[in-house]
């Protein structure tokens, strides 16, 4: 017997195609079955497309969906809208950049549970630093978490203050990358900076932009703890989410509706992300 | 990284310095202040939610009142939670190395692009979460480290293979040619010559796995319910009703599961975020 061994079996990527197979592929797939049944995680009933009316006929579950389209724009947007001209300040260079980066960039260390208490102490009312600080210069402050109108983007607000660090640095790097005779040539023609900002920074980062637009997305399509955490989903279903109707589904033992749910954001994720990718990555940009 | 070759004036060097030192200041210092101050007081002072420094300092009875909290239920989840950040990052780095060595080196065939498309659907796709809890229930893990393990370890593996085949094909190929003439097989090649050089690469997956393992609260709260296996993340969150008047001490509880990662990102913030930002641009 002619044994042909290859240099590169794929003997050895089985082990970790194995388990991202059996732990991650067979869920998901399963997972389009499940959600087609009443399902006690022992037996299950076929009942068909049931679970998805029942996101698409009550209020409080087809919410939960509008809900994390908002949260998802609510955190990307200003992540973009922030990070963007922050890179360009920071490598515009100054003593205290980099001192500066590392701090932006501390948050994305804590855990989103101790962010999610901390801030929900911070944004109180009647006590919190925020309100009182706002207080103190004439200006009252809203109910951050109770008021149902705007839980979710104060939630979001906090989103975007732990993750801003990663989008800015994402965009530091996309900026440095840049060759300085751009600037230079640009200076010369008597460019001032918002101009060289408009003309040079902001269409050669697109790589970047289009890194901080999807990661952003994604994770915004898919939050959860942050607002498990801040509101549990209130005031009333306020700030539901999809990632919190899971949840609550789950804990209430309505396994085929929670997986349903599952199946709704995966179709979400997948037909956001995708073509997005495709959008945003499709040209390089030339001078 | 930065670069101050533009000339830029002394005095607006100072202005821009002052400005964004005062901004990051407020935003970002007094979060993370106002946690440690709320930490060292008294119940009757962290009551009252200010931002004051205490009147005198708590910090070591809140700390044995919190490690002593439900029969050492904070020092069992710190064992839990490095017991499984260690396997899980053992595990991921092992068979992601392997499995972005094979798919680097392989040439370009439909098996390799259709493994490649399954991996990255991975970094996209969100995890069908009760059908995993029926598949660990299956086969006996759920409720259990080694179950959590596992599933983390197929969650971590997409990110950290993308890492590991980039920098696997900056490697020539003629090492291993050369190391395959000196007669060494497969396994050989790679953990004797391979594996050691992607070291730098290697530190950087340790150190992102790590953090976002230790700091993982949405898996253990599916996968380990129950007080028998909870995770420091999870103590927190059930911590909350039990303290619920006792700022100090819920705010000591984050200030110390904040210390593992805040020593990570003193010792390797140069590494933790080099390797964000190539794993988020490939």
């Amino acid at each position: 017997m002619v044994r042909i061994r290859h240099q590169y079996s794929y003997w050895f990527a089985a082990p970790g195609i194995a388990l991202y197979l059996f732990f991650f592929v067979v869920p998901s797939l399963t997972s389009f079955f499940f959600s087609l049944t009443r399902w006690s995680l022992t037996e299950w009933t076929f009942i068909g497309l049931d679970n998805f009316r029942a996101f698409l006929d009550e209020p409080f579950l087809s919410k939960a969906i509008a809900n994390t389209f908002v949260y998802a724009l609510a955190t990307m947007v200003p992540k973009v809208l922030i990070g963007l001209p922050l890179a360009a300040f920071l490598v515009s260079g100054f003593r205290a950049a980099g001192f500066v980066r590392s701090v932006i960039f501390f948050p994305t260390l804590v855990s989103t549970v101790g962010i999610g208490i901390t801030f929900r102490v911070l944004m109180n009312p009647t006590y919190g630093l925020i309100d009182q600080a706002l207080g103190a210069v004439g200006i009252r402050g809203p109910e951050w978490l109770s008021d149902p109108d705007l839980a979710l983007l104060s939630v979001a607000a906090v989103d975007v203050w732990s993750g801003i660090g990663i989008a800015t640095l994402i965009f530091v790097s996309g900026v440095v990358s840049i060759p300085q005779q751009y600037f230079e040539a640009a200076t010369v023609d008597g460019a001032g900076a918002l101009r060289r900002f408009f003309a040079i920074t902001v269409p050669l980062t697109r790589p970047a932009t289009a890194t901080v637009v999807i990661l952003a997305l994604i994770g915004g399509l898919r939050a959860f703890d942050l607002i498990w955490v801040m509101t549990g989903g209130g005031p009333g279903f306020a700030s539901d989410v999809l990632g919190s109707v899971i949840f609550k589904q789950y804990t209430a033992g309505f396994y085929g509706l929670s997986t349903a749910g599952n199946v709704i954001m995966f179709v979400i994720v997948a037909a956001i992300a995708y073509p997005v990718s495709r959008l945003l990555t499709r040209r390089e940009v030339d001078l | 990284m930065s670069r101050r070759a533009r000339p830029a004036g002394r005095g607006r060097d100072v202005v821009k310095s002052i400005v964004s030192l005062a901004v990051v200041l407020v935003l970002f210092v007094v979060p993370f202040a106002f946690i440690v101050v709320t930490a060292l007081k008294s119940r009757s002072e962290s009551a009252e939610l200010r931002f004051t420094w205490p009147s005198e300092l708590h910090l070591i009875d809140n700390l044995v009142t919190v490690l002593e909290t439900r029969q050492y239920m904070l020092v069992r989840a710190f064992i839990n939670s490095t017991v499984l950040t260690v396997a899980t990052v053992v595990v991921v780095v092992v068979l992601a190395a392997m499995l972005g060595y094979v798919l680097a080196r392989r040439h370009p065939s439909r098996v390799r692009s259709a493994i490649s498309a399954i991996i990255l659907a991975g970094l996209i796709v969100p995890a069908a979460i009760v059908p995993t809890v029926w598949l660990l229930q299956a086969i006996g893990l759920y409720r259990t480290i080694p179950g959590l393990t596992l599933v983390l370890v197929a969650y971590g593996l997409p990110f950290c293979t993308v890492l590991y085949r980039a920098f696997v094909s900056t490697i020539p190929r003629e090492l291993d040619e050369a190391a395959m003439i000196d007669g060494a097989g497969p396994a050989r090649l790679f953990f004797s010559v391979i594996f050691p050089l992607l070291r730098s690469i290697t530190i950087t997956v340790v150190i992102i796995q790590s953090v976002s393992v230790f700091n993982d609260f949405l898996h253990p709260l599916y996968y380990l319910p129950g007080n028998e296996n909870v995770t420091v993340q999870l103590t927190l969150y059930n911590f909350q009703s039990q303290f619920n008047t006792q700022w100090n001490l819920l705010f000591m509880n984050i200030l110390l599961i904040t210390v593992p990662p805040l020593v990570m990102f003193i010792l390797f913030s140069r590494r933790i975020v080099s390797g964000m930002t190539s794993g988020a641009l490939k």
